[in-house]
């Protein structure tokens, strides 16, 4: 039988470490594209402040990179210390793209980052253009490739379970690349994560303009933010990955539970703007509906269905039924018969076999269960709806908050007066923290709605998991805490510290802190001349 | 498709063989420099050039690692299954170790304070020493057997959990092993600081070598020997076609003693790699003592090649045999992934490794030269 609390530390431990790791990998992916810009300004220009300004984010930038890099390796060995057989059931599909992810991307960015931090006297201008850029390619790549591999989580295509091997197996490794849940997700993620860079140059930049120092610094950076900002912000709206939610079952549930869309209303379906979704009842409280907009939104048409999770459950039991017959048959071909009905029964109830296997955490034998026990195995296929609701809700409204920020920011330097929008700015201060609470919901939208499933339709959460204790997960939960908080203390503390520095810290002499007192004050803050 | 089943099924046990040694002589090298950076950097300005004389690599190397683990999880999904569920703790202790790097070599010379700086070079020491003791006892295991089994639907259950798992481990041949791993990557470090390092440190690495290399030498010879009179190995008996579809529950094996030399009775050739193993250190040793570094540091990767090869030749082919259910032992030719799966990967590596290797040239040599305490001083806010 299946042990409970195992299972939910399991689940504990993986969540915690991948929504921790998710903290330090969007600003990377955006930073970097930020530095690629401001470099590629200081290559044509020559001027030597967007050198300084390039240093001074590329500081930044690696500090909030270690982690990135440390906390990735959790993730490289999370799959098989924990969940060792979702590792066996499904790494012939989902290893190969986090195998390519290493070849093609991580090797790129990785050999390329210490020359773009430690290369500066080594390399000619040019040169150290060409290695910032390549570490943006590499970054990014290992994106794709890592969204590629979740994608398939959420819609497993390109594959088939095989009795012999017993595990799924690769069909076509182009169905898995070309997953379209998996183009979505990746220009939805990786615009969240420029979104949630430019947050942070813009937030610290403000800082600097509201303290009045480091002026022509910090209102070029702050330019550059503005615009990348402004650009991301609009395609994470209109990109969202709402057109993904039409493909495989677990994407109808995700749409379906973030709508709190309990019964299919005829199309085009309206949309619930708030309200308070009610898991036992079914229905949801209070709900302000705007007429058609879900129906427009999630299915680009007029005359598209949005199916109810009643529906939805009511066709997961007899999926499941349809389950028992291909888990018996499967226990037959294992135990060596091989007869002709025995596989024509298994080939024709096979797409099922996962919601046969969603009995399992109930009753040792599918074939046992009863009634009550697949309705109670349906009415558990789908996440708890206010989740989701609420999560969704949140996350798009933070994404209609940053664009107006950006516009407004990109409004007023424009009118070059951004200096004496104090509230703007201390908005913008302030909002540093916004795309990581935004983002970390987002996350929770994608992994968490794809409950009861490891994979989609095909591998339950709780029989992915490795034949450990909880003694053991209790230790390796505390080790994982224990460092990570220590960790993120001082990631915080060096963040913090150099941020507040600001160019400063570069020991260029032309900046803020070195020019308190000196001289060189004559000079108006950053505009020295080059040496 | 190009390649047969069966052929692929060994191009893949040479690949991620290859993928380890490529682990072990680049981010090996710098775990061995992680080992010696508190004993041969007597002050601040030294341990710096000794850190700067990998900082601008070690991250790009560390992916060796990752991809020879990704590698595994898709070539050998079972092995990966097994393997690091059931080595569960001593995993966590790799990993947490590991931690240390990339947060030890950015934030180190970040901020003045000594005891700060001090910290870390420990930490830098745990995070090359812990994980290269802990992959040399995982070997020494991995000959021995390790005890585990499948379910009738391939889940792998580990025979002891937690801290009961673990202490076996720790058995005196795989001990044995893992000082192997530490003093033969502490040789390649110190053979990489007697190239990059101020002279002062080169000297002294040059003395690591002399004290270590014959130390690697004697005790893979003792490591040799146990196995040749005191280690059963395994054989299989019955073996479904090696093109079959993957499952380990097919063929039947029996524990033998040795089993671990089969390989080198049927191929004498194999025998290359323990004689490269036994002398290749001992070259190393007088490379280095006439100065003549950057041979060294070959001579030292082939003997690391030498070594590993041995331990995978032993094995072969055998990955992980199960000292409870030894049907249940995974090999190359039932722990491995469907045909179209080491289809795509042969063909990734096939395109991708050469660029690897071509930029991973490209920025060792753009990054060339001696690292000088001078030096450092001069760059003090922009080195590590």
């Amino acid at each position: 039988m299946i042990d409970d609390t195992f299972v939910e530390l399991s689940r504990w431990q993986f969540a915690s470490v991948a929504m921790y790791h998710f903290i330090f990998v969007p600003l990377t992916l955006g930073l970097i594209w930020i530095l690629v810009i401001i470099e590629s300004v200081y290559v044509m220009t020559g001027k030597e402040i967007y050198r300084d300004m390039t240093k001074f984010w590329g500081k930044l930038f690696a500090i909030n990179f270690a982690l990135g890099v440390t906390t990735g390796l959790t993730m490289e060995f999370q799959f098989g210390t924990n969940w060792s057989y979702y590792s066996h059931y499904v790494g012939d599909v989902f290893g190969a793209p986090l195998a390519i992810e290493g070849l093609m991307a991580f090797f790129l960015e990785s050999t390329f980052v210490g020359l773009m931090i430690l290369g500066w006297d080594k390399l000619t201008k040019r040169q150290h253009l060409a290695v910032t850029f390549m570490t943006a390619l590499g970054t990014n790549l290992s994106a794709l490739w890592i969204l590629v591999a979740n994608a398939w989580m959420q819609n497993p295509v390109g594959s088939e379970f095989s009795a012999e091997t017993m595990r799924m197996e690769m069909t076509s490794f182009w169905e898995v690349v070309f997953n379209p849940v998996a183009q979505v997700k990746f220009i939805h993620t990786a615009a969240a994560g420029y979104v949630c860079a430019s947050v942070f140059v813009i937030g610290i930049s403000a800082w600097y303009i509201l303290k009045g120092r480091d002026l022509a610094f910090a209102k070029r950076s702050f330019a550059v933010a503005a615009g990348f900002g402004l650009a991301a912000s609009l395609s994470v709206i209109v990109l969202g990955d709402e057109s993904g939610y039409e493909l495989g079952d677990v994407q109808k549930v995700k749409l379906a539970s973030i709508e709190a869309a309990w019964d299919t209303e005829p199309a085009p379906a309206g949309f619930t703007l708030v309200g308070f979704p009610d898991d036992k009842k079914m229905e949801t409280q209070y709900a302000v509906r705007i007429p058609w907009v879900l129906g427009l939104i999630a299915t680009r048409s007029l005359d598209g269905q949005v199916i109810g999770l009643k529906e939805l459950i009511a066709l997961h039991e007899k999926r499941i039924r349809s389950g028992i017959v291909a888990y018996q048959n499967l226990v037959k071909l294992r135990a060596g018969d091989t007869s002709e009905p025995v596989k024509a029964a298994f080939e024709q109830h096979k797409k099922d076999l996962g919601y046969g296997l969603l009995l399992k955490r109930y009753v040792e034998n599918p074939a046992d269960a009863d009634d009550a026990t697949i309705a109670q195995a349906a009415r558990h296929s789908i996440p708890s709806v206010p989740y989701l609701f609420w999560s969704f809700r949140i996350m798009v409204a933070l994404g209609f908050f940053f664009l107006l920020t950006f516009a407004l920011s990109f409004y007023y330097l424009a009118m070059n007066s951004i200096q004496r929008q104090r509230w703007l700015l201390w908005t913008l201060v302030l909002s540093i923290p916004l795309p990581w609470l935004a983002m970390e919901l987002g996350w929770l939208v994608a992994e968490y709605g794809r409950q009861p499933w490891a994979i989609g339709e095909v591998l339950p959460t709780f029989l992915a998991t490795s034949a450990l204790t909880v003694n053991d997960l209790i230790f390796s939960i505390a080790g994982y805490m224990l460092f990570y908080t220590f960790l993120l203390v001082i990631e915080l503390y060096l963040m913090i510290k150099f941020a507040r520095l600001g160019p400063s810290s570069l020991h260029t002499g032309r900046y803020y802190h070195e020019q308190r007192g000196s001289a060189k004050q004559a000079y108006p803050t950053g505009f020295q001349p080059a040496e | 498709m190009l390649l047969d089943y069966e052929t692929l099924k060994f191009v893949w046990w040479i690949l991620v063989g290859a993928l380890l040694i490529g682990f072990a002589i680049t981010d090996g090298m710098d775990m061995g420099v992680g080992t010696l950076l508190p004993f041969l950097g007597k002050n601040d300005g030294e341990r710096r050039v000794i850190i700067n004389a990998i900082a601008p690599h070690w991250d790009g190397n560390q992916v060796w690692l990752i991809t020879a683990g990704g590698a595994i999880f898709a070539a050998w999904p079972s092995v990966y299954a097994a393997a690091f569920s059931g080595f569960y703790l001593a995993m966590l202790l790799v990993l947490f170790a590991l931690f240390f790097r990339p947060v030890g070599f950015d934030y180190r010379s970040k901020i003045e304070d000594p005891r700060w700086r001090n910290a870390w070079d420990w930490g830098l020491f745990a995070g090359g020493t812990v994980p290269a003791l802990i992959f040399g006892v995982a070997f020494g295991n991995l000959l021995q057997g390790v005890p585990f089994h499948l379910d009738q639907f391939l889940r792998p259950h580990y025979d002891g959990t937690f801290i009961w798992a673990l202490i076996p481990l720790l058995n005196p041949f795989a001990l044995l092993a893992g000082l192997i791993s530490v003093a033969m990557l502490a040789v390649h470090g110190a053979t990489w600081l007697q190239l990059r390092a101020d002279d002062v440190i080169a000297e002294r690495a040059k003395g690591t070598i002399r004290m270590l290399a014959p130390f690697v030498t004697v005790a893979f010879a003792l490591a040799g020997l146990w196995v040749y009179f005191g280690i059963d190995g395994y054989r299989i008996v019955s073996q479904p076609p090696l093109d079959a579809a993957s499952n380990p529950l097919a063929k039947e094996v029996v524990r033998a003693p040795g089993a671990l030399m089969d390989i080198y009775a049927a191929y004498p050739i194999a025998m290359l790699a323990p004689v490269i193993g036994l002398i290749g250190p001992l070259l190393v040793w007088g490379l280095t003592s006439i100065n003549r570094p950057g041979f060294g540091f070959v001579m030292s990767g082939l003997s690391m090649t030498g070594i590993i090869g041995t331990a995978g030749l032993s094995m072969f082919p055998f990955i992980m045999p199960s000292s409870s259910q030894p049907n249940a032992s995974l090999t190359i030719w039932d722990a491995t992934s469907s045909h179209l799966t080491l289809t795509v990967m042969f063909w990734a590596v096939v395109i991708f490794l050469p660029v690897v290797l071509a930029y991973t040239v490209w920025a060792y040599a753009s990054m060339w030269g001696k690292i000088t305490v001078k030096d450092i001083e001069a760059k003090t806010h922009d080195a590590y």
